[in-house]
């Protein structure tokens, strides 16, 4: 019996540590059998859910807030020590079209589609403890399955909006040298610099190509959380999620940003928007190798149209000849 | 106050499965949802390990932090329920349970996820004890009858313990030293006779 006792120890320990192994790779998530039919049925436990829980509880809602409150307050800050961006020169009265009507169209289609996917995201995001406690739960839940519901089915539609996006403004945005010196002299925003630009700056063609690289994501990722029923693993679903929710606030704050330098940030940059056209000042000093192009090609076409006009002088008086 | 838990015991478990069907009877749960599972590990092989799980009403639990609408709570019996009427069906307490617990219905169309449906600890819900629409929604509330879950008070091995923490861990180590003592000293006549387990079974 002595003689057989460290055998016998030996044996449990090694006993011991197996279970201990086999216990580690349960937590870890090994698969086994479930006679109950469905995705993941078989697994005892998926460790990666407190992993994901941690991300979503404290990096993103934690960062997600104080990122978002830096920028409202940077904004804020901006406007107070530079305020607006004003025409240097005095109005010149004539008018230049710098967007069409699609351009203006496909524009605020995918803006509002963006506020509404934004107010109710965050909405999800912060709604519990922002705005638990002054609606109460029963408002704030009858909301909140309201908000789902809308972000959801919305989200596709601004999908659709940033693709024709793409389509459309891809040829305006490519990056070039330009660009560089205009982000060199920070945009003109600080100082009283008016960097060149051609049709889009370069702050522009960063917000938009964020929105392609960023929109694509959220939209890949959104339409896998928006199809629970094509039976993803939970893991896919948690990457998914966390993807989503950085690509949006990182969208949420160039939008900030989009909206205070289109709106009260410049002078005449809004009614470029709304109207499509803009003064012929404005265009000068924002987008001046836009204005020359413009005017090369307009006196190009006017030539143009000199040269047609004399060729149809010439057809029509070859049957005066006859 | 009682703490309610379940333990499994491993040993004990034979996946008859019968616990589910329990309670998917008791409760009437929807098509589809299952509230309790058992998992079968090693299945097929040596040390061939079954557990029956459901929602293990977690003292700190994930899907309580991680509801949007904060619709969990914990009663006074340690039991972790939720309300239906302020659920919104996000997922996000199925993608934080390490159990695969929270169970969704479909509710619409493109697989919209309806109300989480989870395991109750035979508890019901906030609303009003056996109530019709406590009993719709949550099932019946086996608690405030004064009785114990179905799964674990039917099960037939008895390797499903539910009910005060205190008392089922009792037992349960009861149950491991008594094992124990067999497998160390199997000719001594105060212990009872190796009986169980795949050893005793199959000899490996």
């Amino acid at each position: 019996m002595f003689r057989l006792f460290p055998f016998l120890l030996l044996l449990s320990v090694q006993a011991l540590a197996d279970e201990r192994t086999f216990w580690r790779q349960v937590r870890e998530g090994v698969e086994g059998y479930s006679a109950v039919v469905g995705v993941e049925t078989n697994k005892l436990i998926q460790a990666s859910g407190t992993q994901w829980l941690y991300i979503r509880n404290e990096l993103i809602a934690g960062t997600g807030a104080w990122v978002l409150a830096l920028t409202v307050f940077a904004l804020a800050c901006f406007y107070l020590v530079r305020g607006k961006v004003r025409l240097s020169e005095p109005r010149s009265g004539e008018m230049i079209e710098r967007w069409n009507k699609k351009e203006r169209w496909l524009h605020f289609y995918t803006a509002t589609l963006f506020i509404i996917l934004a107010i109710t995201g965050l909405s999800l995001l912060f709604g519990r403890s922002l705005i638990i406690d002054w609606l109460g739960h029963e408002v704030f839940a009858s909301f909140a399955e309201f908000a789902k519901i809308i972000h959801n089915y919305t989200g596709p539609l601004f999908s659709v909006g940033l693709a024709l996006m793409g389509l459309i403004w891809f040829e305006d945005n490519k990056f070039s040298q330009i660009d560089w010196l205009w982000f060199k002299q920070l945009g003109g925003f600080i100082g009283n610099k008016h960097p060149s630009a051609g049709r889009m700056n370069g702050g522009e063609k960063a917000w938009f190509w964020l929105l392609m690289t960023a929109g694509f994501l959220v939209t890949v990722t959104g339409l896998n959380l928006d199809f629970p029923n094509l039976e993803q693993y939970r893991l896919v679903m948690q990457i998914s999620h966390i993807i989503h929710s950085v690509a949006a606030l990182l969208l949420i704050v160039g939008a900030l940003a989009h909206i205070y330098i289109g709106t009260i940030g410049t002078e005449g940059a809004l009614e470029g928007m709304i109207s499509g056209k803009v003064d012929k000042t404005w265009a000068k000093q924002h987008h001046d190798l836009w204005l020359k192009a413009l005017e090369k090609k307009s006196s190009a076409d006017n030539d143009g149209q000199q040269n047609t006009e004399s060729i149809s002088q010439k057809k029509a008086e070859i049957p005066l000849k006859k | 106050m009682a703490r309610m838990k379940f333990i499994c015991d491993d040993d004990r478990c034979i996946e008859c499965n019968a616990c589910i069907t329990a309670c998917k009877n008791e409760h009437e749960v929807p098509w589809g949802v299952n509230r309790r599972r058992v998992v079968t590990l090693n299945d097929g092989q040596a040390g061939e390990t079954s557990i029956s799980v459901a929602c293990m009403h977690c003292s700190d639990a994930p899907c309580a932090q991680v509801c949007p609408v904060d619709c969990f709570y914990t009663t006074s019996d340690g039991v972790v329920l939720h309300d239906k009427d302020l659920c919104i069906g996000c997922g996000y307490c199925f993608y934080a349970c390490p159990f695969g617990a929270p169970q969704f219905p479909q509710d619409g169309a493109f697989g919209n996820r309806g109300k989480m449906d989870k395991c109750t600890f035979c508890a019901g819900g906030p609303e009003e004890d056996f109530s019709e629409a406590e009993f719709e929604k949550y099932g019946r509330n086996r608690l405030a009858e004064g009785k114990l879950p179905i799964c674990a008070e039917m099960c037939s091995t008895k390797a499903l313990l539910a009910g005060d923490g205190d008392v089922i861990a009792k037992l349960f180590s009861q149950r491991a030293i008594q094992r124990q003592l067999n497998q160390e000293e199997p000719n001594n006549s105060a212990a009872s006779p190796k009986l169980w387990g795949w050893k005793t079974a199959y000899k490996d």
